[in-house]
């Protein structure tokens, strides 16, 4: 123990410990068990009920499955974003750098609507997409647009450093030992790049099935079709059903954080897979 | 540094919680410090917590109080307003958001105030003329300019093709209205069947192509995005939108018949009694029933409940044939269970099977 604590070169491993816990419970943990309290206050019938009924299902449905195409597509476009912005030079890439944080910092109901006047029938976009039978805007696609927007920085963002810190020389050498440019590419920088992948992904898909503001303008919000489940908390909010909202709030965030712990083992597990040990 | 033995280890150990116990503290030092002073001699600050669409009545109504309170009461007075849907405005004010006087869109959300806060007494509804309602509105129908499909009355928004566009009643207090306005419309027309009021309204929403989640993201989609053929709205929304925004795009029809639109006003007898505001609140209210504040209501299309100013500005506002929600629906507390709790009729026009 004094011997650990000799070895560690800044002190204060007491304070900053106690201190992160403080914090994270200030912020995270004592809103949480705030909202489970709430669900106990109903029965178990009624708690199943609520969270069971079919347009809770139809709600489940939708926003994970549009999360999760929102998330997939961040991840390959994120990455060749990532990939450009790393590996190229060109004429306006620190402005191409900037766009990219920008769904960060536009308010998010903003998007919404922006993106609702391009994908509308008489917007930009949706004149043509219309014509050609394809409805975006108030429809599942509109939603996973606004999804995919709203994500996009997370993948960008953390595959960046990842990229940058791998030198081209790696990428020569496999050259030389006969790989080809796929085999390069598949066998020696993605299994270096997975892990940023992966948590790029995971934080665009847990911002893509919290998210509200964007989505309501372009959804049309109609039950069992265009429902996300944080519009059906709202929803329940506004008949002061504090209770009932909870327990959808309950049923979100246990799959969520289940999603989210599985990524992680993944993650973790790619790590190890493809951890170079060093000689 | 000498090496670090047990004792000065646990006695920083000590201090440091010594200071992570200091911050809750330091943190309700903050919170109490910024609390208001009861003491009379600060200036008077009101809240007034409403919903969306009465920003600007409330913008002109303030400025034309403070002015008459000073005159009279030679003492200093401050307004501050608050907008948002009325339902998260009436929740925000039951989780402690210390409002002197809300101002909401139905008195359901008012009855919360009471129910759920214990913050204004059960009758607050007749403290003040006219159910609390120093103004009403009415529910109408705004069309594209020379309303090409020839839409007159509610029997044709029910029309298969006809876009009709209104919020979801669910999360927008005030597009319980205008579900309300289209249900006691086709009880009435039948005598009273509910059934068929039923069938009514559940075709008038197969009709609806876009359940906006508030009144202006309505008024969005119809005027901006170009989605449905009528929108149905509050008239103060409504003359705004023909009036002010969408001149010569728009216009307003008028059907037979539709619901008389209350949105209340209260003191919020227990933030007011405790902030040592109530005189203040009080004769705030009183003034929008007297000339002046009726006067900025009409200019604000929102249609003045003391009858001898609702005369002075009938040019303004059409005569419509009015029902009331307590007759139809026997106050907001039914309406709400039978139509829009949980698998009330709302919800049932939307599941499965129904359609």
């Amino acid at each position: 123990m004094a011997q650990r604590a000799r070895r560690r070169i800044l002190p204060g491993f007491g304070l900053s410990l106690g201190l992160s816990w403080f914090y994270l419970g200030l912020l995270v943990l004592l809103p949480l068990s705030g909202l489970f309290l709430k669900t106990f206050t109903l029965t178990w019938e009624h708690f199943w009920e609520t969270v069971a009924s079919p347009r809770a299902v139809a709600a489940y449905q939708l926003t994970f499955g549009a999360s999760l195409v929102a998330a997939l597509a961040n991840a390959v476009f994120g990455l060749l974003v990532a990939w450009v912005l790393v590996r190229y030079r060109f004429p306006g890439k620190s402005l191409v750098d900037a766009l990219v944080d920008l769904p960060f910092a536009l308010p998010t109901a903003v998007a919404g609507l922006t993106l609702t006047s391009l994908y509308a029938r008489n917007g930009w976009f949706g004149q043509y997409l219309e014509a050609a039978g394809i409805q975006v805007a108030y429809s599942w696609l509109g939603i996973v647009v606004a999804l995919t927007f709203i994500g996009l920085p997370f993948v960008v963002r953390t595959v960046q450093p990842v990229l940058e810190d791998i030198d081209a020389d790696v990428e020569e050498a496999a050259a030389t030992l006969g790989a080809t440019p796929w085999q390069t590419f598949a066998k020696v920088i993605f299994p270096s790049i997975l892990p940023a992948l992966l948590s790029g992904f995971t934080l665009a898909l847990a911002r893509a099935i919290g998210e509200y503001g964007s989505v309501v303008f372009i959804s049309g919000n109609m039950p069992m079709r265009t429902e996300i489940v944080p519009l059906l908390i709202v929803t329940k909010l506004e008949q002061y059903d504090y209770a009932g909202a909870t327990a959808i709030a309950v049923v979100m965030l246990t799959a969520s954080f289940a999603l989210l712990l599985a990524i992680n083992l993944l993650q973790r597990w790619t790590q190890r897979r493809f951890e170079v040990r060093p000689g | 540094m000498p090496p670090s033995t047990p004792v000065s280890r646990s006695g920083s150990w000590r201090r440091h919680s010594a200071v992570l116990l200091l911050l809750p503290g330091l943190l309700l030092a903050l919170v109490a410090c910024s609390k208001p002073g009861a003491s009379s001699s600060e200036p008077i600050t009101l809240l007034n917590v409403s919903y969306d669409p009465t920003r600007e009545l409330y913008d002109d109504f303030n400025a034309a109080f403070v002015k008459h309170w000073e005159a009279t009461q030679g003492t200093k007075l401050s307004i501050k307003q608050s907008h948002g849907g009325s339902g998260k405005q009436a929740r925000s004010v039951i989780d402690g958001l210390e409002a002197d006087v809300a101002t909401l869109a139905l008195a359901y959300d008012m009855d919360m105030l009471h129910e759920k806060g214990g913050l204004i007494p059960k009758d607050w509804q007749s403290r003040l003329p006219n159910n609390s309602s120093p103004y009403t509105s009415t529910i109408v129908f705004v069309v594209h300019k020379g309303n090409p499909r020839g839409l007159r009355d509610w029997e044709d928004l029910v029309q298969p093709g006809v876009g009709v566009i209104t919020p979801n009643p669910k999360t927008s207090g005030g597009a319980r209205w205008n579900y309300l306005a289209a249900w006691g419309y086709a009880l009435r027309k039948s005598g009273g069947d509910e059934a068929k009021a039923r069938e009514f309204v559940a075709s008038l929403y197969r009709n609806v192509p876009v359940l906006d989640s508030g009144a202006r993201g309505a008024t969005t989609t119809f005027a901006e995005r170009g989605i449905g053929d009528v929108m149905i709205a509050w008239e103060n929304e409504a003359l705004l939108l023909t009036e002010e925004v969408g001149k010569d795009k728009f216009e307003i029809i008028i059907p037979s018949e539709s619901i008389l639109a209350e949105p209340p006003v209260t003191v919020v007898d227990k933030n007011a009694d405790r902030r040592g505001t109530r005189a203040a609140a009080e004769a705030y209210l009183q003034y929008l029933y007297s000339e002046e504040g009726q006067t900025i209501a009409a200019k604000h299309h929102y249609r003045p409940s003391v009858q001898a100013f609702s005369a002075k500005f009938a040019s303004h506002f059409p005569p419509v044939k009015l029902f009331t929600l307590h007759e139809v629906f026997g106050g907001w507390k039914k309406a709400q269970q039978t139509h829009f709790d949980d698998k009330g009729v709302f919800d049932q026009i939307y599941t499965p099977m129904a359609q």
